[in-house]
C-alpha cells in the first residue's frame, strides 16, 4: 500500500512542480473572436530575460515561471507587440490586435476635447469629436460654437448662413481646407461650410496666423483644416436624427465596410429639410429660409502597411435648395415680378479627390504624397429682381516629398503644385467670367532641437496668370523658455484674388447699386489682395489648487498692402475699390482653460479687436465688428458607468460689445440706424444623455435669452423701393431655438 | 610544380576573401532595449540617440522599452550610441542580453519622476498608463 502511495506521489510530483513553476495562457486573434481562434506560432517571453515559449495549434503556451518575472511580452508577425503585467498565476486569455502602422501614427490619447498644442511650431489647436458633440453642430459652419478663437455671426437677414471669422477677418482671408485640399473658396465661399455635415468631421485643426506654404499662397489670417471620418476608423453604422422647434430636420447615416484586407469603403448620406414658415419679428419676411439638402459622399481607403502605400479616393455630390423672402412669396407665380419679394438659391456641387501616399519602407521618415482634386460648383440664384449665377470648376494637384537632412531633427517638405479655376459668373446682365491657373513650387524646412526650440521656415514661388509671379514666405518659431511655458511667433505673406460677388452675396438682397472702381486690374478690374500677417503668442500651463489649467495670450496683426475694399458706407450703394492708404487688423486675445473640479472644465476668453481701414470717406473701424468680446464655456460630465452611460452638460455664454454700423444717415428717418449697436449677451446650452456606447440623446437651446435684432430688414415694407437693405446684421435674427436629437452607432 | 601552384592559389583565395569588406549600410535598422518609464524618458532617450552623429531616426516605446534606430553604419556604431544613452542615465540591454548600467552620476541626472530603477515609481507610472489606455478607447 505504502509503495503504491509513494508511486502515486512520485507520479504527481512532477505535475505539482510543473504547475508551480510554469505559467500558461491562450492567445487569440481579435479579428476572429467568434471562432475563438487561437493564434499558433506566437512567441512569448518574459521582459528582460530570454525565457520564452511558442503557442501551439490551439493558441496555448506554457512558459517557465519565477516570481521575479513580472512582464510578459507577446510577439507575432503582423500583430502589435503587447506587454502584459502578470500578477497571478491564473491562465490568461489575450487578444492580439493587427499591426497597423498608420493607426499608431494617427491615433493619439486625447485628454481634452480641444487640444492646445504644446509642441507644434505653429499656433495650432485641434478640435476633436468630443468638442464637436458639445453643441448641436449640424454642419461645419456650426462647429465653432464652443471655441473662442473663431467668431460666428450671421451674414444677412435672409439666408440664415453662419459666417466665421478669425482674428477679426472674414472667411475669405482664411484657407479652409478639407484633408489639406483647399475646399471652401471661390463660388463656395459663403455657403461652403454648410455643405459639410457635422457628423462627417472627425477633427478640425485651426491655425492662427500665416499657415504653411505646403497648402498654397492664399491664406492670410489663418487656416482651418477639417479631417473627415475615415472608413477604417469610423463606426460600422452610424445614425443621427436632429429636430428643432424652428422647423429644421436633419438626418445622417454612415455605413462603413471592409471590402478586402486592404480596401475599406464608407458611404455617408445627409439630408436636411425645413418646410415651416416663421416670421416671429413680424416684418413680413421669413426669419429662416425654407431649405432642403441631400449630400452624399463615398470614400475608399486603401492601406498596405507592409509596402507603405496609403490611398484615399472620395466622391461627393450635393444638391441644396433654399427659398427665402416675404412669407407670401410663391416662386411659381412671383419670381421675376414685383408681386412679392423672394429669393431662391439652388446649388449643385460635385467633387472628387484622390490622395496617394507612399512611405519608404526602410526609411520611415521619408515619404511622398500626391493629391488631386476636381470640383464643379454651380449656383443659380435670384434675390428679388437681382440675378446671380455662378459656376466654378476647380482643379487642384499637389506633389509633396518629405524627408530629413541628417536626422529627424531637421525635416523638410518640398513639392510642386498646380491649380486651375474657371469661373462663369453672371451678375444681372453682366458677364464676369474668367479663368485662373497657377503653377508653384515650395520648400519648407523644419528644425526641432527636441528640447526647447523649433522653427518652420517655408518659401514658395508661384506663377499665376492673373496675380503674376510672386514669392510667399512663411516663418514660425517656437521657444519654451521654462517648464510649461511656450512662446510662438509667426510672420507670413498671403496673396489672393477677391471674388467680390461670391464673397459678398448678401448685397443682392438689397437695393444697393453696385460700383466697381475699375483700375484696369485683372480681377473684376481690381488688383489682387496682398497682406502680411505677424503674430506672437504665449502659452503657460499651470497648476492651481492641484487642478490643471492653461492661459494663452495672443496678439496678431494683419497689414494689407492691397485690399479690395467693400464699402457699405453709402446706404444706396456698395462700392468695390482698391485700398489707397492703410488697412490694419489688430486682434488681441486672452484665453484661460481650467479644470474647476473633476470632469468640470471652464474655458473663458476675452478678445479685443481694432480693425481700421482707409475708406474713401476716411479712416473708419470695420463695420459690424464688435470691439470687445467675452466668451465663457462650462462643461461637465458625470462618471462613466458600467454600461458606458453618462450625462454631459454644456453651457456657453458670449458677451458681444458695441459694433459700428455702416452709415445710414442719408436714408429717410424711419430707415436710419444709430451709429453703434448696443452690446448684448447670448447663452447656449446642451444636455446629452449617453445611454450606452451605442446610443445617446441630446436636447439643447441656442439663444436661450431670446436676443433678437429689431427690424433686421430696412424698408421691409417696400422691398422693391430704393431703401431695401437686409445686410446690416449685428445680432441674431431668429431668437430662441430649442432642439433635440439622437445618435446611434455600431462599431 | 602543379602542386605548388595549386597550394599557392588556395592561399591566395584565402587572402582575397579576407580583403573583401562587408559593405556598410547607410540606413541600418538596429533595435535594442533601453530601460525607462515614461514620456520624459522617451524624449531623453530619443534625443540622446539622435544627437549621436549618424543616427537618422530613433523611436523608443514606453510599453516595450524597445529602441528602434536607423543609423548610418559608415558614420558611427552601436557601441557609441549606447554610450551616449548611458551617459544621460538610461540602462541599456545589449545584443548579448548583457545589461549595461548607467553610472550612478548619470542616473542621478534623471528627473525624480523618471527613476526607472525604483519599484514604487514603476507602479506609479503603471496607473498612468492604464488611465491613458482608458482615454484612448
Amino acid at each position: 500500500m505504502n509503495k503504491i502511495l509513494i508511486n502515486i506521489f512520485l507520479l504527481f510530483l512532477p505535475f505539482m512542480l510543473f504547475s508551480q513553476t510554469t505559467f500558461t495562457g491562450m492567445l487569440m486573434d481579435k479579428n476572429n473572436p467568434k471562432d475563438n481562434l487561437g493564434v499558433e506560432g506566437a512567441t512569448v517571453h518574459w521582459l528582460g530575460t530570454n525565457v520564452s515559449a511558442v503557442t501551439n495549434k490551439k493558441g496555448w503556451f506554457v512558459i517557465a515561471y519565477k516570481p521575479e518575472y513580472k512582464k510578459l511580452v507577446i510577439n507575432y508577425l503582423g500583430f502589435r507587440t503587447d506587454t502584459i503585467t502578470i500578477k497571478s498565476l491564473k491562465p490568461i486569455h489575450h487578444f492580439l490586435t493587427t499591426e497597423s502602422e498608420l493607426e499608431e501614427v494617427t491615433l493619439r490619447s486625447r485628454r481634452k476635447a480641444t487640444q492646445k498644442s504644446f509642441f507644434a511650431t505653429t499656433n495650432v489647436f485641434t478640435v476633436n469629436s468630443d468638442e464637436l458633440l458639445k453643441a448641436a453642430c449640424c454642419n461645419l459652419a456650426e462647429s465653432f460654437e464652443t471655441n473662442p478663437s473663431i467668431d460666428v455671426s450671421f451674414s444677412d437677414a435672409l439666408t440664415g448662413t453662419k459666417q466665421i471669422q478669425m482674428l477679426g477677418l472674414t472667411s475669405p482671408y482664411l484657407l479652409i481646407s478639407q484633408e489639406n485640399i483647399p475646399s471652401v473658396r471661390g463660388a463656395s465661399q459663403v455657403f461652403g461650410l454648410t455643405f459639410t455635415p457635422g457628423t462627417w468631421v472627425e477633427s478640425i485643426q485651426i491655425t492662427k496666423g500665416a499657415g504653411s506654404v505646403v497648402n498654397g499662397f492664399e491664406s492670410i489670417s489663418g487656416q482651418i483644416n477639417a479631417e473627415l471620418v475615415k472608413p477604417f476608423s469610423d463606426n460600422k453604422f452610424f445614425f443621427n436624427a436632429y429636430s428643432s422647434l424652428n422647423g429644421r430636420l436633419e438626418l445622417n447615416t454612415h455605413f462603413n465596410e471592409r471590402v478586402s484586407d486592404k480596401w475599406q469603403t464608407g458611404l455617408y448620406v445627409h439630408g436636411n429639410y425645413r418646410g415651416e414658415k416663421f416670421d416671429r419679428n413680424k416684418d413680413n419676411f421669413l426669419d429662416a429660409p425654407l431649405a432642403n439638402q441631400i449630400n452624399v459622399m463615398n470614400r475608399w481607403q486603401f492601406t498596405d502597411a507592409e509596402k507603405g502605400w496609403v490611398s484615399f479616393i472620395n466622391i461627393r455630390f450635393l444638391t441644396d435648395e433654399k427659398q427665402t423672402g416675404e412669407i407670401n412669396f410663391n416662386p411659381d407665380t412671383d419670381k421675376g415680378t414685383t408681386n412679392a419679394w423672394g429669393s431662391e438659391i439652388d446649388t449643385k456641387r460635385f467633387e472628387t479627390s484622390a490622395k496617394l501616399g507612399y512611405v519608404f519602407p526602410e526609411l520611415p521618415f521619408q515619404s511622398i504624397g500626391f493629391q488631386m482634386a476636381y470640383s464643379n460648383h454651380q449656383q443659380d440664384s435670384y434675390f428679388g429682381l437681382n440675378v446671380y449665377d455662378i459656376q466654378h470648376q476647380s482643379v487642384y494637384s499637389n506633389i509633396i516629398f518629405n524627408s530629413i537632412i541628417g536626422d529627424t531633427r531637421n525635416k523638410f517638405k518640398t513639392g510642386i503644385n498646380f491649380t486651375y479655376d474657371k469661373f462663369e459668373e453672371l451678375v444681372n446682365t453682366l458677364d464676369f467670367s474668367r479663368e485662373e491657373n497657377a503653377f508653384g513650387a515650395f520648400f519648407e524646412y523644419a528644425f526641432d532641437n527636441l528640447d526647447n526650440f523649433s522653427l518652420t521656415a517655408g518659401l514658395r514661388v508661384d506663377t499665376h496668370n492673373l496675380l503674376g509671379t510672386f514669392v510667399t514666405p512663411r516663418l514660425h518659431l517656437r521657444y519654451a523658455p521654462w517648464e510649461k511655458g511656450v512662446i510662438r511667433a509667426s510672420v507670413g505673406r498671403g496673396k489672393r484674388s477677391a471674388n467680390i460677388f461670391a464673397e459678398n452675396q448678401q448685397l443682392f438682397a438689397s437695393s444697393r447699386q453696385i460700383n466697381i472702381d475699375d483700375v484696369g486690374g485683372n480681377i473684376y478690374g481690381l488688383n489682387p489682395e496682398i497682406a502680411w500677417n505677424y503674430g506672437v503668442s504665449y502659452l503657460q500651463k499651470f497648476n492651481l489648487f492641484e487642478k490643471k489649467g492653461d492661459i494663452t495670450f495672443d496678439f496678431y496683426q494683419t497689414s494689407f498692402q492691397n485690399q479690395v475694399i467693400v464699402d457699405w458706407e453709402n446706404p444706396q450703394e456698395i462700392s468695390f475699390y482698391d485700398l489707397d492708404g492703410k488697412s490694419i487688423a489688430n486682434s488681441f486675445q486672452v484665453e484661460v482653460n481650467y479644470s474647476l473640479a473633476k470632469n468640470l472644465n471652464l474655458r473663458t476668453a476675452y478678445k479685443y479687436f481694432d480693425i481700421s481701414t482707409d475708406f474713401k470717406s476716411g479712416n473708419l473701424q470695420k463695420p459690424m465688428q464688435p470691439e470687445n468680446r467675452f466668451f465663457a464655456n462650462l462643461s461637465y460630465e458625470t462618471e462613466l458607468q458600467e454600461n458606458n452611460g453618462q450625462w454631459k452638460f454644456d453651457v456657453t455664454f458670449n458677451n458681444i460689445g458695441k459694433q459700428r454700423l455702416p452709415s445710414t444717415a442719408s436714408n429717410p428717418v424711419q430707415y436710419q440706424l444709430s451709429e453703434y449697436s448696443d452690446p448684448y449677451q447670448l447663452l447656449n446650452s446642451q444636455i446629452t444623455k449617453v445611454f450606452s456606447s451605442k446610443f445617446e440623446m441630446y436636447i439643447g437651446a441656442e439663444n436661450l435669452t431670446n436676443v433678437q435684432q429689431k427690424n433686421p430688414i430696412l424698408a421691409s415694407d417696400a422691398p422693391f423701393g430704393v431703401n431695401f437693405d437686409s445686410t446690416i446684421i449685428y445680432s441674431p435674427i431668429f431668437g430662441r431655438a430649442v432642439y433635440a436629437g439622437l445618435r446611434y452607432k455600431i462599431k | 610544380m602543379k602542386k605548388i601552384v595549386f597550394i599557392f592559389s588556395l592561399l591566395m583565395i584565402g587572402f582575397s576573401t579576407q580583403s573583401q569588406e562587408v559593405k556598410k549600410n547607410k540606413n541600418a535598422k538596429i533595435s535594442f532595449e533601453v530601460d525607462g518609464i515614461c514620456g520624459m524618458c522617451k524624449k531623453r532617450i530619443e534625443t540622446a540617440a539622435l544627437k549621436s552623429k549618424g543616427v537618422k531616426f530613433a523611436i523608443w516605446s514606453v510599453k516595450t522599452h524597445q529602441l528602434n534606430l536607423i543609423m548610418d553604419e559608415r558614420k558611427t556604431d552601436v557601441a557609441t550610441i549606447q554610450g551616449n544613452i548611458l551617459k544621460v542615465g538610461h540602462d541599456v540591454i545589449g545584443f548579448d542580453d548583457k545589461k549595461l548600467e548607467a553610472t550612478p552620476e548619470a542616473y542621478s541626472t534623471v528627473h525624480p519622476c523618471c527613476k526607472y530603477r525604483d519599484e514604487e515609481i514603476i507602479l506609479d507610472h503603471e496607473g498612468d498608463l492604464k488611465k491613458q489606455k482608458k482615454k484612448t478607447k
